[in-house]
């Protein structure tokens, strides 16, 4: 049986076992959905800025419905794999992952990916049905539109998930990645639109942060979700959140590679 | 099974004295020094051999097995394991091995060790009927019971251990590496770790190499011994040869009736101690006979045994003379 094949054969047991370790603490896992309430934080204090009027062409209803979908993003994109990583170099528990014949990368992904449905269980249908008797009018309004929706939430996971593989497997080189983390997490509370929409920011900023990926994480889903471009403007974008995430993709395996083979030579 | 060749690993480490001063300038100047964990040590394993690595700590033992594990890439010499070179961590050899460390644990914290069993089933391709059979075993053998349903984090360190020498070996090795996997135990949990072992030693015709620092381990499980020291080999050989070359004596423990005048025992031969009932005498092989008789004619012996100086003291003996020796050769070094 070849790698790929084992490893999709073993997909169903590791996704519900990795399900079961994300539910294993209730308490736990509230306190990390709270964690993530930044953006529910952030509605009221929007509000109070747009409440005399529009600010850069943002009302009142724009703040609440972007506000909504950033907590909805957040919540489908979220991923501590950079501090994870950092938690086994030390721990030496990375050894353990490295003697199974499975792919590691692979195995985050998995483990990653399954804390999410009990995410969206409990904090999706609150938030939807918010979005939808607040804000409805600014979903997407085509199936093509929707479909890009989820591609680009697909999209930002996916560029989320290697940046914190390259972040995480510097510690492989150093003592720590952790403080590098952090600043890659700084830039993006701000950069992203996590906590500022984007277009609260003058024009040439935002010409910088197009290229950047940070928008890519976050922002660009939430605009999606707020129906913020037209069906070419969306799949242009898509395109560019796609690259910016196979780029992460090729940056977070070579680091990796590259860690675990400098690991090999100097310790575990 | 196993050859090691000339196998050396070396490691450039940073180093600086305490204080501020030294911490400052080593954020402008870092000096290096190597450290030679392992350098230059050759040996062959058969399959099915059960070989006790023995060594003080800092010996170079489990970076030893962190290479034949293949978590090392060593610095040179040539490793193979069941024809396979370990640092390429290929599939097929990782389904072949099992690495269990007594302070490192695979098992997930806050679910019970069951779960971890079903990942590893699903990882390394187990077929459910033979992970069913396995489970049978060494939920029997090791008195899993129901153990394996309360989460890792409520289990005691020896119900642990028990569990993550049941996860390493669903797969069924056919390489074990035990980096003391006992450390911690207390004395019943060793003896059933080690008859557990023994046991799937001789089942599978499974390779075994094992780190401990408890001699009892050792002497249980591994008819043979293979000693590291500062990264070289000093000895490879059966534990009786060993024993029989660092400490060529017996004991001969006598207990009696009623007490003895000390210079009664020690007109027998080297006392080594003597308290209340209870004499510990220390005597070459080819004289016990005599001490026995002796003893037994003059003294008022109510029981006597005979037996080898504990393992504890032959390794101790062994390493101080291994460091005599290089300090010596670096004295000699130094004079000329």
């Amino acid at each position: 049986m070849s790698g790929i094949s084992r490893a999709l054969g073993a997909l169903p047991t590791m996704a519900r076992v990795g399900f079961a370790d994300a539910v294993a603490y209730r308490a736990e896992m509230l306190i990390w959905i709270l964690a993530t309430t930044m953006p529910l934080v952030m509605m009221p204090l929007w509000l109070a800025v747009t409440r005399d009027g529009p600010v850069q062409g943002m009302t009142s209803s724009d703040v609440v419905a972007y506000f909504l979908a950033t907590f909805i993003a957040r919540q489908l994109t979220s991923c501590w794999a950079a501090w994870q990583i950092n938690w086994e170099v030390r721990q030496g528990s990375l050894s353990m992952r490295l003697l199974r014949p499975i792919s590691p990368i692979f195995a985050y992904m998995v483990e990653h990916l399954t804390a999410l449905p009990i995410r969206l269980v409990i904090a999706l249908p609150l938030t939807m049905t918010l979005l939808v008797v607040l804000a409805g009018e600014t979903l997407p309004d085509t199936a093509a539109l929707w479909a890009l929706t989820v591609l680009s939430m697909l999209g930002a996971w996916v560029l989320t998930f290697f940046v914190q593989l390259a972040i995480g497997a510097l510690s492989l080189f150093m003592q720590s990645s952790i403080r590098i983390m952090d600043v890659w997490f700084a830039g993006y509370m701000v950069f992203s639109g996590y906590l500022i929409p984007l277009r609260m920011f003058p024009g040439w900023v935002r010409g910088v942060l197009d290229w950047l990926p940070f928008r890519y994480q976050i922002g660009l889903p939430v605009e999606l979700l707020t129906g913020a471009h037209a069906l070419p403007e969306a799949a242009s974008l898509v395109v560019r959140q796609w690259a910016f995430a196979l780029l992460a993709m090729a940056i977070g395996i070579f680091v990796w590679k590259r860690g675990v083979a400098r690991f090999s030579a100097y310790g575990g | 099974m196993i050859t090691v060749r000339e196998l050396a690993k070396h490691y450039r480490v940073h180093e600086r004295a305490p204080g501020m001063r030294s911490a400052l300038r080593s954020l402008f100047r870092r000096t290096y020094k190597t450290v030679r964990a392992v350098d230059g040590v050759s040996f062959e394993i058969a399959a099915g051999e059960r070989v006790g690595f023995l060594g003080p700590n800092g010996a170079g033992k489990t970076t030893t097995l962190k290479v034949l594990s293949g978590l090392l890439h060593p610095t040179s010499g040539a490793v193979t394991v069941d024809g396979h070179v370990p640092q390429r961590r290929e599939r097929a050899f990782l389904e072949k091995i099992t690495l269990v460390m007594g302070q490192k644990q695979q098992l997930i914290w806050d679910l019970p060790p069951a779960e971890t069993f079903e990942l590893n089933r699903a990882i390394y391709g187990v077929p459910r009927a033979r992970f069913d059979e396995t489970m049978s075993e060494l939920t029997a053998l090791l008195e899993l019971g129901e153990l394996v349903k309360k989460p890792t984090r409520e289990l005691s360190l020896g119900e642990r251990m028990k569990c993550e020498l049941a996860a390493a070996l669903i797969h069924r090795p056919r390489v074990l590496f035990l980096d003391e996997p006992t450390i911690g135990l207390d004395v019943s949990m060793q003896v059933i770790f080690r008859d557990f072992i023994k046991r799937y030693n001789e089942r599978w015709n499974a390779t075994l190499i094992l780190t401990s620092h408890y001699m009892d381990d050792v002497a249980a499980l591994c008819p043979r011994v293979i000693v590291i020291d500062k990264g070289t080999l000093s000895f490879d050989g059966s534990l009786e040869t060993l024993v029989q070359r660092i400490r060529p004596e017996k004991r001969v423990v006598l207990r009696f009736e009623r007490s003895v005048a000390a210079a009664d025992v020690a007109a027998l031969g080297m006392v080594v101690s003597h308290a209340d009932l209870v004499a510990t005498l220390r005597v070459p092989q080819d004289a016990v006979r005599d001490l026995v008789s002796r003893a037994l004619a003059t003294l008022p012996v109510a029981d006597l045994t005979v037996e080898s100086p504990p393992l504890e003291e032959v390794m101790s003996e062994l390493f101080a003379r291994s460091r005599a020796e290089r300090d010596s050769a670096a004295a000699t070094a130094e004079a000329t």
